[in-house]
């Protein structure tokens, strides 16, 4: 797809991706080559569909509002006898209460545990300590407990575009069953 | 030698609840209570017996669940015949444990994405050794002591010139200053002081102001006279005990 721009933006782009460890959203790129950002979005589509038509051993992942070049998950049984595996998994606890957070957030640690029926604090400590919650303030409630949020390392982990990517859930047996407790 | 037995280790009793529900294959809406109650406190009491710590939120819901028995046990029918429609006592808990279910479910899907997450890896950046690759610019590189003083020259001007402005404070005129004038004025010009010209050459209207409450003061204090020849024409101010003044302008009306 040819586009009005000289060839090396793409290439910048690239460059930009590549030197980046963290996700580069289209604005700061646009913001970098001080380029439109519709411009930007465009070339990164260019980008990703090269990726994908030379079979290149990476792609273009779109993931917590920006993108980052990352390698293909079939090639994962050999990266791991590269550098060594990852930290290890989340425990079933850590996992229930993450849910929790992210569709009820900011929420706080009374909440969790009123859904979990058990108390959570060693499974808050664990994914605090992973970075995948943050505090978000105070509530203004008896005892001004601490609020909970998702933070943008969680969407990587989960590899997840934004929240709005979390999967849809049943919202009105939800809805009824918060109503009703 | 301690002869073990696995059984299943559960998040909490609402995830032991789920999997008795499961197990029986029973509809949530329609718990069986007596059934589950007892098979959870059988599994208490097995936990019990091989050691397994059990939290006290274990015993809450082993409560929890008696109590709903118990409560279904007890007539619906009251004394008087009277029809009371009763809530379900099971019913809140299955709020709860729909609730809950929907979570697991979707801890579920977390433990799947965080599988399929941790088989794509993405650049890690030594941010500290991109650093020391790429020093940042020294903000101070290209000045020189010229750069300097011309800046520090500069920053004196800058002083000297808001010197120059000044504030000015308003002139403020008491009415007791403004009476003490116009008697030292009346002093001067026996022959009657002419209104017109108390006012000419005043430029602020708060003196104006005051100026003419000096004179209403001192002719209510009953100190001068005022006197207008013809309709319209200059007021002439006397001093009240000034007669001279007064009999001289009869004599030039």
């Amino acid at each position: 797809m040819p586009t009005l721009f000289p060839k090396d933006f793409k290439s910048v782009i690239e460059a930009l991706l590549f030197v980046s460890g963290e996700p580069l959203s289209a604005q700061q790129i646009s913001g970098i080559l001080d380029v439109d950002e519709q411009d930007v979005v465009v070339l990164l589509k260019e980008i990703k569909a090269d990726c994908e038509r030379e079979n290149r051993g990476f792609f273009l992942l779109e993931i917590a509002g920006g993108f980052i070049f990352s390698t293909r998950a079939e090639h994962a049984e050999y990266i791991e006898k590269l550098i060594k595996p990852r930290l290890n998994t989340l425990s079933q606890a850590a996992l229930e209460t993450l849910a929790i957070i992210s569709y009820h957030q900011p929420v706080t640690r009374s909440e969790i545990e009123e859904i979990r029926g058990v108390k959570c604090d060693s499974s808050l400590n664990t994914i605090m300590e992973r970075g995948l919650i943050d505090e978000a303030g105070r509530k203004e409630a008896p005892g001004r407990p601490i609020l909970y949020k998702t933070t943008s390392e969680f969407l990587k982990y989960m590899g997840l575009k934004s929240l709005d990517d979390l999967p849809k859930i049943k919202k009105d047996e939800l809805q009824e069953a918060v109503n009703e407790s | 030698m301690v002869y073990q037995v696995r059984i299943p280790v559960f998040e909490g009793p609402m995830d032991l609840l789920l999997h008795l529900l499961d197990k029986n294959e029973v509809d949530i809406y329609d718990i069986p209570i007596a059934l589950i109650s007892s098979q959870y406190i059988e599994y208490l009491s097995m936990a019990e017996e091989i050691d397994l710590e059990l939290t006290s939120e274990f015993l809450l819901m082993a409560c929890t669940l008696l109590s709903i028995k118990a409560r279904m046990l007890l007539p619906k029918r009251r004394p008087e015949g009277e029809e009371i429609l009763e809530d379900d006592p099971r019913m809140e808990l299955v709020q709860k444990i729909i609730e809950y279910k929907l979570y697991k479910d979707i801890a579920g899907d977390f433990r799947e994405r965080e599988l399929n997450q941790s088989k794509l890896f993405c650049r890690e950046i030594d941010e500290a050794g991109l650093l020391k690759q790429f020093p940042p610019a020294n903000p101070l590189g290209n000045v020189a002591i010229a750069d300097l003083l011309a800046a520090y020259g500069k920053v004196l001007r800058k002083i000297e010139r808001r010197r120059e402005v000044m504030s000015i404070a308003r002139e403020e005129i008491t009415l007791q200053d403004k009476i003490d004038e116009i008697i030292y004025a009346l002093a001067q010009n026996p022959g009657g002081l002419s209104f017109h010209k108390l006012f000419t050459g005043l430029t602020q209207r708060s003196e104006v102001i005051v100026t003419f409450l000096a004179l209403l003061e001192l002719s209510r204090r009953g100190l001068i006279l005022l006197r207008q020849n013809k309709l319209f024409g200059d007021i002439l101010i006397y001093f009240k005990d000034f007669k001279g003044g007064l009999e001289s302008a009869h004599t030039v009306s």
